[in-house]
């Protein structure tokens, strides 16, 4: 099982966009592949459209390194029998906040600087 | 369209398809299906494109594990890697290395343009066996008869060979130099580096004109291109540099460093007996090398019909290719032979190896495989290890190849005009890596698939004992063919060595030890005649003489087995017919005191004098075996013979030297004195090499003798300094390199032999400790169990041993020709061949059986 500690969580970061957007979507709940595709599409208004190329590769990955899982017990009213489900895990979600706070950082610093128009 | 993308899929690596290509399939299919014709077109599209991407990339991902996980398991049996690597370095190198040098010498096109169309042309013998190369030179006379006379040729020139001194460097030195008419360079097809070599149009009397050699240009004129038009001093006369040959040209050898014109007058066509050139042709276009024997054995017989003196005379008519001795090709053959053995070897050795450590992973890989590793991704995994390790020994490899080449060397013949250093053959290179890689594959995924084939728990509980039986077949098979490869290169490197020995054995006819000797060849030009050129070896040996350590010191035409030739015609006064045919003798010209520098002991008369001048000079003295032929049944001092219109009286009869070398038979000797010399243009009989024997260390004379040149005359160059020893030594050169290399492979195949058979009794021992365990605790004897395993070890020998006498027996006979007399079924050898095999059959035996017999019953029964 992967370790939970900062060291293991800073290791991973940063995300690549594609994988930080696939947790995204698996934060708010448990999806197929299909559905991640869409969720990422609608939340950033099409600007990312993940091809299934992308998403396996990393899904793969991130299976691999234990930020994802595949349920073994299922949410009935979403099943579709057919389909392959990905769930977040606690480590998955520990490092996706660890990005999201990263890049709050940045924002921070490019607010301070100006770079934004508002002041802090 | 589906079916399409389906079809692309398969781009991924397989586990990568089976885990998520429905998924991709099924989303394709979704997204394909509300779309307009002109939307799926660019869905597949861009769907061609992601999965080009995606595909190479998790491909390289995989790689990248695999190399990581490869150079883990590497690391981790540092013992196996290194012997797998040296395995395969040794096979691979020393395949490429004796292929690349046979390639070069056996195969390779000459560096001539349209090089099969160059031939050369001698006299030879009218019938009968002309050997190889050129067998006697050509007379002007019959040259130009070939030439006018046959429409083969589309070029047909003329050239000698001799040497020069080039004075005007830092000091005089002599270097050697063919003369060429402007046919033969022709007929060679070169261009010139720069500037121009000869052309039909100048041929004057006074052609003073010099084409000098890409070395020479180089050392000795810091390759200035402004060199041309310049002159140089050769033997005493200016020539003008009219053009460089390119590096790569050599004609007719590889010694030659310079050329001028060949001038033929008037006088050379005189006597068809006087035969001093040799030629070098191109056929005509569509002529074949068969047609032109045709045409030249048509003028070969209306010569001899027309002139009595032509009756014997034929031609020797060779392609340049094939101008090297027939033991070079021998040689050459038995070594590639060998290093093929080498390689089977390294290849058997490889796959033991290699079945040893699927023995030892077979757990891994089951549980690795029970963990949900496909089939196809343990293969995967175990192809990047076996390429990766031949990739490494095939680098190695390469090391072991430039090596290797720089030693064969040797085994270039010297009359080829090619240089001395063959590239490395990177096909050659590539067809040895890919044995061992194929081996390599072949052993390494045996256990893979075996792992994904056998059902997870069955190989978990006991994988090692289930398949011993069958791999322990396999693996006696591979160590029996290690045997067996061994001893054919065991006998042939025993044989070869027996040979050396034999040849080394051979009395050369005079003792070498102690003795210096040094070549001054004095220019016609400066020396016009016999008493210049007296005076000048007076000077000099009365100087050497008197230095401390010498006790004999002289001056002859040619050192035995330097100047294999000079063959003269000798018949008694009133003979015109010799009763046994046979006519031929060597002749030197010497000053007094030769047979005491060289050790050839006087059996009955005495020296040559000082005082043999003039009209007493017409005396000779003669070899035992000339004594022999011409005197069978008296003493031969006092009788006469007749050479060249001269009657000789032989005051003297010495012992017979091998004039023609240590492994040829040689002509009956004479020596005549120094005065006698021809006084014609050619140098090749003039004394011009010094031998002086000494008590103190032959070389350490050397600046004292060139300080004693020098001083009779500065300009004189020295050169060919060399001990009679090393002369002696030289003579087993080639043998003596082909045996060290064909020893060490010998040695090494045995070596891997016996660590073959040490890795396989080891395994059984460890496989059979249980049974062995169970008979010491009934009460056998230790002693039975350890014979018991070292008659496992010599069983395999013996296996080996058969079909590796009988292939060494076909080998040594392919070979006969090098063997110098001995047996190809010699007894000596095969005994110690078999000796040899069973000594390491019983070292091989040894460690494992003091294993066996060290086994604890009462450990053996808690361990179950």
């Amino acid at each position: 099982m992967p370790k939970s500690d900062n060291a293991a969580v800073q290791e991973l970061l940063p995300l690549p966009p594609a994988t930080f957007h696939i947790l995204l979507a698996l934060s708010a709940g448990d999806r197929h592949g299909y559905g991640i595709i869409q969720d990422v599409e609608a939340r950033t208004g099409g600007m990312l459209r993940l091809s299934p190329g992308t998403l396996y590769r990393t899904i793969q990955r991130l299976l691999e390194q234990g930020l994802i899982t595949e349920p073994t017990r299922r949410d009935t009213r979403l099943d579709d029998p057919r389909r392959r489900y990905y769930r977040i895990t606690v480590f998955g979600r520990t490092v996706a906040r660890a990005d999201a706070e990263r890049l709050a950082h940045l924002v921070g610093l490019a607010r301070g600087v100006g770079l934004l128009g508002g002041t802090s | 369209m589906i079916g399409l993308y389906r079809a692309l899929l398969r781009l991924y690596p397989i586990g990568f398809r089976h885990e998520y290509g429905d998924e991709m399939a099924q989303i394709f299919a979704q997204r394909a299906a509300g779309a307009s014709i002109a939307g799926r077109l660019a869905l597949l599209l861009a769907a061609v494109l992601d999965i080009m991407v995606n595909a190479a990339a998790a491909h390289v991902e995989l790689l990248r594990q695999d190399l990581a996980y490869a150079a883990r398991t590497l690391r981790r049996t540092p013992l196996f890697t290194l012997t797998a690597v040296l395995v395969i370095a040794l096979g691979v190198g020393a395949n490429t290395a004796a292929f690349s040098v046979a390639n070069f010498v056996l195969v390779q096109p000459l560096p001539f343009p349209e090089s099969e169309s160059v031939v050369r042309l001698c006299e030879g013998p009218r019938t009968g066996p002309t050997g190889w190369g050129c067998n006697n030179q050509l007379s002007p006379l019959n040259y130009r008869d070939f030439r006018e006379q046959t429409s083969s040729f589309a070029q047909l020139g003329a050239f000698n060979r001799d040497a020069v001194n080039l004075v005007g460097g830092s000091q005089p030195e002599r270097l050697p130099l063919a003369r060429l008419t402007a046919a033969a360079f022709a007929a060679l097809g070169v261009q010139p580096l720069l500037g121009a070599v000869f052309d039909s149009a100048e041929t004057g009397a006074d052609d003073r004109r010099v084409v000098l050699s890409y070395g020479l240009w180089q050392s000795h004129f810091g390759r200035d291109p402004s060199v041309l038009g310049r002159t140089v001093n050769l033997d005493g006369a200016a020539y003008v540099v009219i053009g460089i040959m390119p590096r790569t040209f050599y004609f007719p050898t590889r010694d030659v460093q310079l050329w001028t014109p060949l001038r033929l007058a008037s006088e050379d066509y005189s006597d068809r007996g006087n035969s001093f050139i040799e030629a070098v042709g191109r056929l005509r276009d569509g002529v074949t090398f068969e047609d032109a024997r045709a045409d030249l054995d048509v003028v070969v017989d209306r010569l001899a019909q027309t002139y009595p003196e032509n009756a014997e005379t034929g031609v020797s008519f060779f392609r340049m290719r094939d101008e090297y001795s027939p033991r070079f090709k021998l040689m050459l053959q038995a070594l590639c032979g060998a290093s093929l053995c080498i390689l089977l070897i390294a290849c058997t050795n490889l796959a033991n190896l290699l079945l040893v450590r699927a023995g030892a992973r077979e757990r891994e890989l089951a549980v690795r495989a029970a963990l949900g590793a496909g089939r196809e991704r343990l293969a995967r995994q175990l192809i990047t290890e076996s390429i990766t390790l031949a990739l490494i020994g095939g680098a190695a490899g390469v090391l072991v190849a430039v090596i290797g080449i720089r030693v064969l060397s040797v085994l270039i013949p010297t009359t080829l005009p090619i240089g001395t250093a063959p590239g490395l053959d990177l096909r050659l290179l590539g067809i040895a890596g890919l044995f061992t890689l194929l081996t390599g594959l072949g052993f390494g995924l045996v256990p893979a698939l075996r792992a994904g084939r056998r059902a997870g728990f069955d190989a978990l509980r006991s994988s090692v004992r289930a398949s011993g039986t069958r791999q322990q077949r396999y693996r006696s098979l591979l160590v029996a063919i290690e045997v067996a490869a061994s001893v054919v290169l065991l006998i042939g490197a025993g044989l070869l060595l027996r040979a050396v020995l034999r040849v080394q054995a051979v009395e050369p006819g005079f003792r070498a030890d102690g003795v210096l000797s040094i070549r001054t060849v004095l220019p016609r030009l400066k020396y016009s005649t016999v008493e210049r050129r007296t005076e000048f070896y007076q000077r000099v040996l009365q100087q050497v003489r008197a230095l401390p350590g010498v006790s004999s010191a002289s001056y002859t035409s040619g050192l035995p087995m330097v100047l294999t030739g000079g063959i003269a015609r000798v018949v008694l006064p009133g003979e015109e017919v010799r009763p046994d045919g046979n006519y031929s003798v060597s002749r030197r010209y010497i000053t007094p005191q030769y047979f005491a520098a060289l050790g050839i002991p006087l059996l009955s008369g005495r020296d040559l004098e000082e005082t043999d001048t003039g009209e007493r000079a017409a005396v000779a003295v003669v070899s035992e075996s000339f004594a022999r032929r011409y005197w069978p049944d008296e003493a031969a001092v006092g009788n006469r013979f007749l050479y060249q219109d001269s009657t000789y009286t032989v005051v003297g009869v010495v012992g017979d030297v091998r004039v023609r070398g240590l492994e040829r038979t040689s002509e009956p000797q004479m020596y005549l004195p120094a005065s006698r010399m021809p006084t014609g243009p050619l140098t090749a009989y003039d004394p011009k090499d010094l031998v002086i024997r000494s008590s103190a260390p032959p070389l350490t004379l050397l600046p004292a003798v060139r300080r004693i040149v020098r001083s009779v005359d500065p300009d004189q160059p020295i050169s060919d300094v060399i001990t009679l020893s090393e002369l002696l030594a030289h003579q087993t050169e080639t043998r003596r390199a082909q045996v060290n290399v064909l020893g060490a492979l010998a040695v090494v195949a045995m070596l891997l032999t016996g660590l073959g058979i040490n890795g396989l009794l080891a395994y059984t021992v460890a496989q059979r400790r249980r049974e062995i365990g169970v008979r010491l605790a009934l009460g056998a004897e230790p002693r039975r169990i350890a014979r018991g395993v070292v008659w496992d070890g010599v069983r395999l020998v013996l296996i080996g041993i058969v079909p590796g006498l009988l292939v060494a027996y076909w080998a040594a006979r392919f070979i006969n020709a090098l063997l110098f007399g001995i047996p190809p079924a010699d007894a000596t050898t095969i005994a110690a061949t078999i000796g040899l095999c069973l000594g390491t059959a019983l070292l091989g035996a040894l460690i494992p059986a003091m294993r066996a017999v060290r086994v604890s019953p009462l450990t053996v029964m808690q361990a179950e």
